[in-house]
């Protein structure tokens, strides 16, 4: 009986490893949530920790169980978070740009106002930002489509 | 008491703690992007609860949930995202 390794245990313990990892990850995803001085930095910080963690988590869980159908749905599932994970964290940080989130001071943007001085997007910034208004400039540039239209 | 069923009851409550701090973001978030993202982090946090969950109890059935709800998450992040893109333009 000295020989003989007990196999329920060695998988109770590789389950505890990997679960343990992945708590610990979304513990410092959440930390800096609360922590980082910038919308942009706060966002890196939780979409690249919670998909590790949970990941984690999920192949902790798999391996407890130990069935095929199990591991698949774990696949599953991490496949449909690492996959909506980065495109729900692109949508949000494009409609932060837009909407003119505050940078921290201590970031490098002298790319992105090249980038914005070259494409001519510069607006005016609208600190109201509940209401819809009609930019005058592109109502100029479109001359009289607006009148046939409604006409 | 096993060395599994204590390391799911710590994590557990790591988990809870992770909550909490999402939930101080989540109040004093200056801006709306930043409550979407603890939004966002909210619904990862529950489904690492409902895996323990599911390990702590041997039921092997609430595996389901924590699949619907990964997908619900990311549609309740994009919704909210159109919506300020929408009300902002």
């Amino acid at each position: 009986m000295a020989g003989t390794i007990d196999w329920v245990l060695v998988k109770e313990i590789i389950s505890c490893v990997f679960i343990l990892t992945g708590v610990i990850f979304m513990l410092i995803a959440s930390i800096g949530l609360l922590r980082f001085p910038d919308f942009y930095i706060r966002m890196s910080a939780i979409t690249k920790g919670a998909t590790l963690g949970l990941g984690l988590i999920l192949l902790g869980m798999g391996v407890y169980f130990n069935q095929p159908g199990v591991m698949l749905k774990v696949l599953a599932i991490i496949g449909f978070t690492s996959i909506t994970a980065p495109v729900a964290a692109h949508v949000i940080g494009r409609t932060a740009v837009q909407n003119r989130i505050s940078f921290w001071p201590k970031t490098n943007l002298k790319e992105f106002e090249d980038y914005i001085t070259k494409e001519h997007l510069e607006q005016p910034i609208n600190h109201d930002k509940y209401t819809e208004d009609i930019k005058e400039d592109i109502r100029m540039e479109m001359g009289g489509g607006d009148d046939a239209d409604n006409g | 008491m096993s060395i599994l069923h204590v390391t799911l009851i710590i994590s557990m409550i790591m988990l809870s703690i992770c909550l909490l701090l999402n939930a101080i973001r989540f109040a004093i978030g200056p801006t709306l992007p930043d409550r979407i993202t603890a939004f966002d982090l909210f619904v990862a946090n529950i489904i690492g609860i409902i895996i323990i969950y599911t390990e702590l109890t041997d039921n092997e059935d609430f595996i389901d949930v924590a699949m619907v709800l990964s997908l619900f998450g990311f549609l309740g992040s994009i919704s909210f995202a159109y919506y300020i893109m929408k009300i902002t333009k």
